[in-house]
């Protein structure tokens, strides 16, 4: 087995590196002391799985990984005993909703919102996200929902216990709150004027927006430093021009194969870098998803309907964009399935056809890189942050709980603490007494 | 082995025109719900009905008979309240059946009478092995209907079904009040009013019938002469309530009247345990994988061991879902109760002989016993590990599927 960490005294470098890091960012408590489990089944996702690996953590990194012969403990550092369990990444879900359900997802006052932000939103206080963590989740992309063209701005949160909304927060390199821009297109949006009514018009109300961003973007650039021959600042348009250079990320809720092809198109027009989210029929286009290099995150149900659209889902579409070559991850779009089943969905996909180390890529890595943050996340690699999940056994079976996730070196989810099993489970005090918002049943949004 | 199983299942359509089809099912493993699980079994299927369930050693094939082969064979499963068939795959207001709100109290609404066999949400969940669904009218109206019990296959309804006036299907809670102030019931309050009066003119017709002057029998009236039939104890009632205070209220009511309950999703069961246990009454709980939010915010998918550890008979059930997913698949339901506190046993009875016992039919299916309909359903492995596929699904000795699912 090949060692994963460097020698004791890199170890120590890093030690000091990680250190340094940790204080630069702001964490809730950052985690000081060395902690080392061992003796665990360790799935690093890069890399083969060790029997018996070691893990070992300090100040909300990983300071090194490997079997029992290539990692050296250091004196006093605390060990936790994991014979039995297995080790992964914290699970990374790249659409959901937690923690919108008393503020609302869908702005229905209109079909293009950029400038909306989740950020202004998300109640980090709802139990949702207690049982997102209760699901191994560790970091996710909150998004608005698809019940206009341009919902909003996303926000990329790691699932920290913290006061405020700022306690989980990411930033970019470029210092700006982590995030993409939700788009949606088929019948969700579709709607009375000023809504579409018909898919061409709705790919026209997006086209003209972005052709107005273009301008935005290009004044900007001509006035240059000179304030007063820069455009009125256009909250919107603003946000649009961060898609424009890439720096923000689309992430499109699509479902029919015409749908898939559309957002294709405007991606081609327009150069935005580009997620697909849900893809019930890409099964029918993966060979042109392919071509396009988009990664795509997929919706498991357990059946087909619920709309027309969404009729010829099949849980084969993870495993025959694989085998085309597609970057596949999933997502709960909770509440629409459960943010304590995530890993259910990479079981399904594998029943249809995805390799397992597909499946469990999917949910980690992969999802990661749909949001920028796999240097950080996503593995578990030396430098990396420490989000990983104990679970009691193989990840992809419906025997195996959760048993603690951890983020950055801190324990949020710890089954035997009865108050986090009962988020596990449910029950008196766990759920939500307002009705789950399922956009956009009936009539394109209004629920 | 999965390509084996693909190819003989295949096999086994070629004769699925006739009932008369003689079977045998191999299995490594063969849960009959009536004895302990048979290591290395077979099902003897004649005429659509089990001839003979046993151990491989003592049972002999006849040379003619269409062998299959599963890791793990079940009986059918039985989904104890579902609307597949009725509330349809598309959510278009064509095939959208499920529930009628012209009236709150309407028991003389049949499901029967448009329940649609060739939707295609039934043809899923018989392909992951479900072979009788109790199905019908969605909660949301204090007396929406009568459901039906049906099986998956054939198309033919009249030849599938079971039970064509199964239960009255009602519902207290949220779901069932009016959005409209003005219009009736608005409250929990004079939702149970509301049924109170309902139920009392039908004791009155009721005794009216049975007046010995024909000349003075009332006119044939389908609403009240249906509720007679709860009163009776022919037809139960079948209440979806979710929250404690309103389980204690259907409870009453159950008492003042003397009909039969089937309770119905009952999200706050571990609050109110004792006195459903006192009641006798069997129990379908909530889809193990509902959303936990408004009336349900309490559920749990734990609170199927709760009621199995309280001797309280019970089964799980796909319920209704007004977007995705259509349907749930109780298969799934009930792998999540085995992973919360069931054993696999009990989560396998919660889905196959517990159901049918509720809803009075375990005499046909349910179980694999000499005499019983030969419903089967079989498995590449444990059926409720999320990597397991359904291999194959009998109903009355006949392969209905062969998608490897």
């Amino acid at each position: 087995m090949e060692p994963r960490s460097g020698s004791l005294k890199r170890w120590g470098v890093r030690l000091l590196i990680g250190l340094m890091v940790a204080a630069s960012v702001r964490c809730v408590s950052a985690q000081e002391r060395p902690v080392a489990f061992i003796g665990a089944r360790v799935i690093p996702i890069q890399g083969e799985p060790i029997d018996s690996g070691i893990l070992l953590i300090q100040g909300g990194k990983i300071q090194a990984i490997g079997g029992s012969n290539s990692v050296v403990i250091p004196p006093g550092v605390e060990r936790r005993d994991l014979h039995g369990k297995v080790v992964m990444p914290g699970l990374v879900d790249t659409h959901s909703h937690i923690g919108l359900a008393t503020s609302g997802s869908n702005e229905r006052s209109g079909p293009l919102n950029p400038e909306m932000r989740a950020l202004d939103a998300v109640d980090i206080r709802d139990p949702a996200l207690q049982r997102a963590r209760a699901g191994g989740i560790t970091t996710v992309n909150i998004m608005p929902g698809s019940g206009t063209l341009m919902g909003g701005q996303t926000i990329y949160l790691k699932l920290r216990q913290g006061r405020t909304i700022d306690d989980l927060l990411l930033r970019t390199s470029s210092g700006r709150v982590a995030g993409g821009l939700k788009m949606a297109n088929g019948t969700n949006p579709q709607g009375d004027p000023p809504f579409p009514g018909t898919r061409a018009k709705a790919a026209a109300l997006v086209r003209e927006r972005f052709v107005a961003a273009q301008a935005y973007r290009d004044k900007l650039a001509k006035a240059g430093a000179d304030g007063d021959k820069a455009p009125a600042r256009d909250l919107g348009l603003e946000s649009l021009a961060e898609v424009l250079a890439g720096d923000r990320v689309v992430h499109h809720h699509t479902h029919r194969h015409d749908d898939i092809m559309t957002v294709l198109r405007l991606q081609k027009e327009f150069g935005f870098r580009l997620v697909l989210h849900h893809v019930s029929e890409g099964y029918k286009v993966a060979q042109e998803i392919a071509a396009a290099k988009v990664p795509c995150s997929v919706i498991i149900v357990d059946s087909p309907g619920g709309k027309l659209e969404a009729r010829d889902m099949d849980w084969k579409t993870a495993g025959v964009l694989e085998r085309a070559g597609v970057l596949v991850g999933f997502h709960t779009d909770d509440p629409v399935t459960d943010s304590r089943l995530l890993l259910r969905s990479a079981g399904l996909a594998v029943r249809a056809g995805m390799s397992r180390n597909g499946a469990l890529q999917a949910v980690t890595l992969a999802g990661a890189r749909m949001l920028d943050l796999e240097k950080n996340v996503g593995t578990l690699e030396v430098g990396k942050d420490a989000d990983f999940l104990i679970l009691s056994g193989d990840p992809l079976s419906v025997y195996t709980h959760v048993e603690e996730t951890w983020v950055e070196g801190t324990r949020v989810f710890d089954r035997s603490d009865p108050k986090d099993a009962l988020l596990a489970t449910g029950g008196v005090g766990a759920g939500n007494p307002r009705a789950a918002v399922l956009c956009c049943f009936g009539n394109g949004g209004d629920q | 082995m999965f390509r084996a199983i693909a190819m003989e299942v295949v096999g086994g359509l070629l004769i699925s025109g006739a009932l008369t089809a003689q079977v045998a099912v191999r299995g490594d493993r063969i849960y009959t719900l009536t004895g302990p699980p048979i290591t290395n079994g077979v099902v003897l299927i004649q005429g659509g009905k089990i001839e003979s369930v046993g151990a491989s050693a003592s049972v002999t094939i006849p040379s003619n008979y269409k062998v299959l082969t599963a890791r793990v064979v079940t009986p059918g499963l039985v989904d104890a309240h579902s609307t597949v068939g009725v509330s349809g795959i598309l959510n278009q207001k064509q095939d959208q059946d499920q529930l009628d709100k012209s009236a709150p109290i309407q028991p003389e609404l049949r499901a029967v009478d448009s329940y649609n066999s060739l939707d295609p949400l039934v043809a899923w969940v018989r392909n992951l092995g479900v072979t009788t669904v109790h199905t019908g009218h969605a909660p949301g109206a204090l007396i929406s209907g009568q459901t039906l019990v049906v099986k998956t296959w054939p198309q033919n309804l009249e030849q599938a079904m079971l039970v064509p006036e199964s239960t009255f299907a009602c519902t207290i809670g949220p779901d069932a009040l009016s959005a409209a102030k003005d219009k009736a019931p608005a409250t929990i309050a004079k939702a149970i009013a509301m049924l109170r009066s309902e139920l009392v003119k039908a004791v009155d017709y009721q005794k009216k019938l049975a007046k010995t002057d024909p000349e003075k029998r009332p006119a044939r009236d389908l609403h009240l002469e249906s509720l007679v039939r709860a009163l009776e104890g022919k037809q139960p009632m079948l209440f979806t309530v979710q929250r404690h205070q309103e389980i204690l209220a259907v409870l009453r009511l159950a008492r003042e009247f003397g009909f039969k309950v089937i309770l119905d999703g009952v999200a706050d069961a571990p609050l109110v345990l004792k006195e459903i246990q006192e009641s006798g009454f069997p129990v379908i709980l909530h889809p193990t994988m509902t959303r936990p939010s408004a009336e349900n915010e309490n559920a749990s998918m734990a609170t199927a061991a709760k009621l199995q550890a309280a001797g309280i008979l019970f089964g799980l059930q796909s319920g209704y879902e007004a977007y995705v997913p259509k349907t749930r698949v109780v298969l799934f339901e009930g792998a999540i109760a085995a992973g919360n506190g069931l054993t696999f046993e009990q989560a396998l009875a919660a889905i196959t002989l517990n159901p049918a016992r509720i809803l009075g039919i375990s005499d046909r299916v349910g179980s694999l016993a000499p005499g019983k309909d030969a419903d089967l359903a079989l498995y590449d492995g444990d059926p409720f590990e999320y990597t397991t596929h359904c291999v194959g699904t009998l109903v009355s000795g006949v392969v209905v599927s062969e998608e490897v699912k």
